[in-house]
This record gives structure tokens, C-alpha cells and sequence, in this order.
């Protein structure tokens, strides 16, 4: 039996480089970073005071009543897809809603409802919010974009740390191929730069601590990284079967060729070092989606900037490729818009299709001298990539030993 | 004390805060549900924060009883009197 065919035909993002996705699409060409000095007060007593907030408050960009109801990821969530789905113009296109799914990953959930109606509760329990629970909920973000779309198939939140918004795609994909859907919304979003996840991520060591230079902190794949940049963002794909798209006349963006999961089974925060748990994810993303490692010319790495994260990746993608690595760009938006926890695979899987669509890699910033472990050809600089049938992978690896990659295509 | 309009008043702020109605809509003949929209989760917001803002206790069992916005000042009033 043939596989269905899955393209991309509408993208949304909100990030610290733009509240939308041309902007964002713009900041990562143009190389800017997103990351800067905090100066809340709830942040003086931290080890760590520097993130890459999103570029644009969702509170300015929805309604007032609706914001209230939201938790901000979900807020962020809400903005990237309403973007993502006037881009595919399904609105008016006469789809059958039951066969409308959504995949919104979060890899915390609701933690601004969490605490601060933790702080009302230590006031008066009366002051705790009715909408508490839906708000902090982790499928609060995939429901209110559901509520909002009228999507009735299923409304699904994979939960997998950092990996989480490529499972979300990795999701969607199946529900289109097992028949489930024509459609489906999938993404990841995540709001949480807050003083609980930067004193934990900071006690784990996880984060860069270069507080007096915030551009400089996220340094994937450079000699001197010392950990990750919390961000926040959410983005939004539009999955659909490619018969559907086609009846449709729909703008295609890629082909959404194939996603593989695995997992380490090795420790619950640190990569495996032989990076074998990475390199079988991208090998069952090439291998479902029919594709082998001469056709991937761009890498969009998980690449956060921390010390061994960065070397086990490098090891699991010269698994994976071979030689064939030496003709894929690799390419790390952490650099840029810093780690999105849920939504970074999402994000950077609309960098991804991006990049094919428009044929060149942006590049990474701050490899001021790339370590010598590192066995990668790293554009520093933007990077045109060739003519012709090319294919690219996202990875995203999270907490847990969870890994998940993802094969796009031109089309 | 309040006058019965100051409460009205105070409370269609409360009402256009938590569920946006605009505050001339909030006249003491409105219902909440039936005409103003407001749904069972919003309406505890807005029985918690004219709580706090008239200094009134109002209970849960009676908030069923509050069907108007005339119904929600006179509780007041008289929970003010009281």
C-alpha cells in the first residue's frame, strides 16, 4: 500500500525574532539574536537573568476577554495558528471539520496559571480562578485552538519535553496517513520564562550563564558554550494529505516526508553520548519518508548550545548520514531565538521548510571558534542550498531520552 | 453606603472586565446569562471580585439566585445594610 502523501500548506510563528513568521523568517536570515538581559524584579536573585522573550506581547495581538482565559502559552499557540491557518486559506475552502485535527504540544503546560493562582490561593482559595484548571491544563493550548478552528477529528498534546513539537508533527502526519484526517493543525508552543523554570534549569546546570552578554550566551557548537537560552514562541504547520491540497489548489510549501521517534533508554536528563537513540530517530524519519542520506542538504540541528548535547548530536548525525553529512548545511536557530522547550520544534521546523522552500540555510551565530568535536559543516553565513529534489531534517531531542526527527522535501 | 447606582455602576465595570460587555449594557433589568452572555465560570470571577470590591460575603448557593443585574445589586445592598 502507498503511503498518503503530506505537505505543508500554511505556517505561523510567533518568536523572539518577530511576531509573526516573516519577521522571524527575516531575523534568522539576517542572523539577529532575540536574547536579552531580564530586568523584572523577580529576577535579581537568580543565578541566571538573561532569555529570548517573544518579540511581540500576544496580549497586544488578542482580543482582551479571550487573552484573560488563556494562559500564555496558549495565548502564543492561538497567535500562530490563526496565522498558520489564513495562510493555508482553509477557511473558505469548504473543509469538513470532522476531518480538521489539531496537534499542539507544550512541553510544561500552563506554568504563569500554575503559580500565580498558587500565590492567589496562599491569599484566599476564593481568589484561585474558575478557569484554572483549563488554563493550565497541558492540552489547553491544543483545545483552545481547536475551539477556535471548530477542528472536531481528534485534538491531541504529545508531551515529550523539548522533543515535543516534532512529535506534534510526527502525530499529525499519522492521523493523515492512517485516514483519520485531512487535515491537521500541528505545532508546538511554550511560555515559560519565568523565576521557577530559570532557577531549576539553572540548577541543572542546563543554562548559560553569561548574564553580561544575553547575544552571546546561546553559542551551539562553539568552543566555549556553557548551556542553553530559555525562549518562548510557539509555531504552527499546517498538515495536509497532498490529494486534498491539490483538489484545492492549495500553495505548497514541502513535503512533510516522513517522522521518526525513538527513545535513549539511557538517562533522564543527559543525551546518550554514542548518540545511537538520535541517529535511529533520523533514520526512521529518512526511511518512511522513502529518502536516503545523499538527499539531505540541510540539517536543522536540536543544537541548544550545551556542552555534551551538542557533541552527542554531531555523533548521532555522522551516524546517520555517513559521508553524505559532508553535503548537508547544518544549521542551529538556538543560536538566535534560544530554546523554545515545546515549541522549539515546531519553530524550527517552519525554519526548516522555509529554508527549503527558498532554498538557503540561515546561519548560526556566535561560532566564534567551532569545537573541534564538532563534525559538522556549520554555516556561519547564510548558505544557498542547490537546485533540484533536496530534503531536510529537523531533530528535536528532549528530556526523558526522548528524540524525535523530522524529513521535509522539496516538492 | 453605596448608592443603588454606584453598585450598578462599580459592578458593570466588574462584568466588562472579566467578560468585555460594554458597561452601558449592564442595566439592573439585564440578565446575566440571557442577555449580557456571561457564562457560569465567569460569573464566579465576577461574584469573587465584587466580593472583594463591596466587602459582602455572597455564597455559592446563591449565586443561582442572581439572575439579573438588579438581583446582584439588591443582594449587595442589602448585604452591606446587613
Amino acid at each position: 500500500m502507498s503511503k498518503t502523501r503530506v505537505v505543508i500548506t500554511g505556517l505561523g510563528a510567533t518568536t523572539p525574532l518577530g511576531g509573526d513568521v516573516a519577521s522571524t523568517w527575516e531575523g534568522l536570515l539576517a542572523g539577529r539574536s532575540g536574547a536579552r538581559r531580564l530586568t523584572d524584579e523577580w529576577v535579581q536573585n537568580l543565578a541566571v537573568q538573561i532569555a529570548a522573550p517573544v518579540a511581540v506581547e500576544p496580549t497586544e495581538v488578542i482580543e482582551r476577554v479571550k487573552a484573560r482565559r488563556l494562559d500564555r502559552t496558549a495565548q502564543l499557540a492561538l497567535v500562530a495558528a490563526r496565522e498558520a491557518w489564513a495562510d493555508s486559506g482553509l477557511e473558505d475552502s469548504g473543509l469538513d471539520k470532522e476531518r480538521l485535527g489539531v496537534a499542539v504540544a507544550s512541553g510544561i503546560g500552563g506554568l504563569h496559571t500554575t503559580l500565580s493562582n498558587y500565590d492567589a490561593l496562599q491569599q484566599n482559595p476564593r481568589r484561585v480562578s474558575p478557569l484554572a484548571i483549563p488554563m493550565l491544563m497541558p492540552n489547553s493550548s491544543a483545545a483552545y485552538v481547536s475551539l477556535e478552528l471548530g477542528a472536531k477529528a481528534g485534538v491531541h498534546t504529545p508531551v515529550s519535553a523539548c522533543a515535543s513539537g516534532n512529535e506534534a508533527i510526527w502525530l499529525g502526519l499519522d492521523q493523515i496517513r492512517l485516514g483519520r484526517a485531512d487535515v491537521v493543525v500541528a505545532g508546538g508552543a511554550e511560555g515559560a520564562i519565568m523565576a521557577l523554570p530559570l532557577a531549576a534549569f539553572g540548577m541543572m546546570q542546563a543554562l548559560s550563564k553569561r548574564n553580561d552578554d544575553p547575544e552571546k550566551a546561546s553559542r551551539p557548537w562553539d568552543v566555549d558554550r556553557d548551556g542553553f537560552l530559555l525562549g518562548e514562541g510557539a509555531g504552527i504547520l499546517i498538515l495536509e494529505s497532498y490529494e486534498h491540497a491539490k483538489a484545492r489548489g492549495a500553495k505548497i510549501y514541502a513535503e512533510l516526508a516522513g517522522a521518526g521517534i525513538s527513545a535513549d533508554g539511557h538517562d533522564i536528563a543527559q543525551p546518550d553520548p554514542t548518540g545511537s537513540g538520535a541517529r535511529r530517530a533520523m533514520l526512521r524519519a529518512l526511511s518512511e519518508g522513502d529518502l536516503s542520506p545523499a538527499d539531505i542538504f540541510h540539517i536543522n540541528a536540536h543544537a541548544t548550545s550545551t556542552p555534551q548535547g551538542d557533541i552527542a548530536e554531531s555523533i548521532a548525525i555522522r551516524q546517520a548520514l555517513g559521508k553524505e553529512a559532508d553535503h548537508a548545511v547544518a544549521t542551529a536557530p538556538k543560536s538566535m531565538i534560544g530554546h523554545l522547550l515545546g515549541g522549539a520544534g515546531a519553530v524550527e521546523s517552519v525554519a526548516t521548510v522555509l529554508a527549503l522552500k527558498n532554498r538557503v540555510s540561515p546561519p548560526t551565530i556566535n561560532v566564534d571558534k567551532l569545537d573541534d568535536e564538532i563534525d559538522l559543516d556549520v554555516a556561519t553565513e547564510q548558505r544557498k542550498l542547490p537546485d533540484g529534489d533536496i530534503a531536510a531534517l529537523n531533530n528535536s531531542f528532549g528530556f526523558g531520552g526522548h528524540n524525535a526527527a523530522i524529513a521535509f522535501k522539496t516538492l | 453606603m453605596a448608592s443603588t447606582e454606584e453598585i450598578r455602576s462599580s459592578l458593570a465595570e466588574i462584568v466588562n472586565e472579566i467578560a468585555g460587555i460594554p458597561v452601558e449594557d449592564v442595566q439592573l433589568d439585564k440578565s446575566f446569562t440571557d442577555d449580557l452572555d456571561v457564562d457560569s465560570l465567569s460569573m464566579v470571577e465576577v461574584v469573587v471580585a465584587a466580593e472583594e470590591k463591596f466587602d459582602v460575603k455572597i455564597p455559592d448557593d446563591e449565586v443561582k439566585n442572581l439572575k439579573t443585574v438588579g438581583d446582584a445589586v439588591a443582594f449587595i445592598e442589602r448585604a452591606q445594610n446587613g
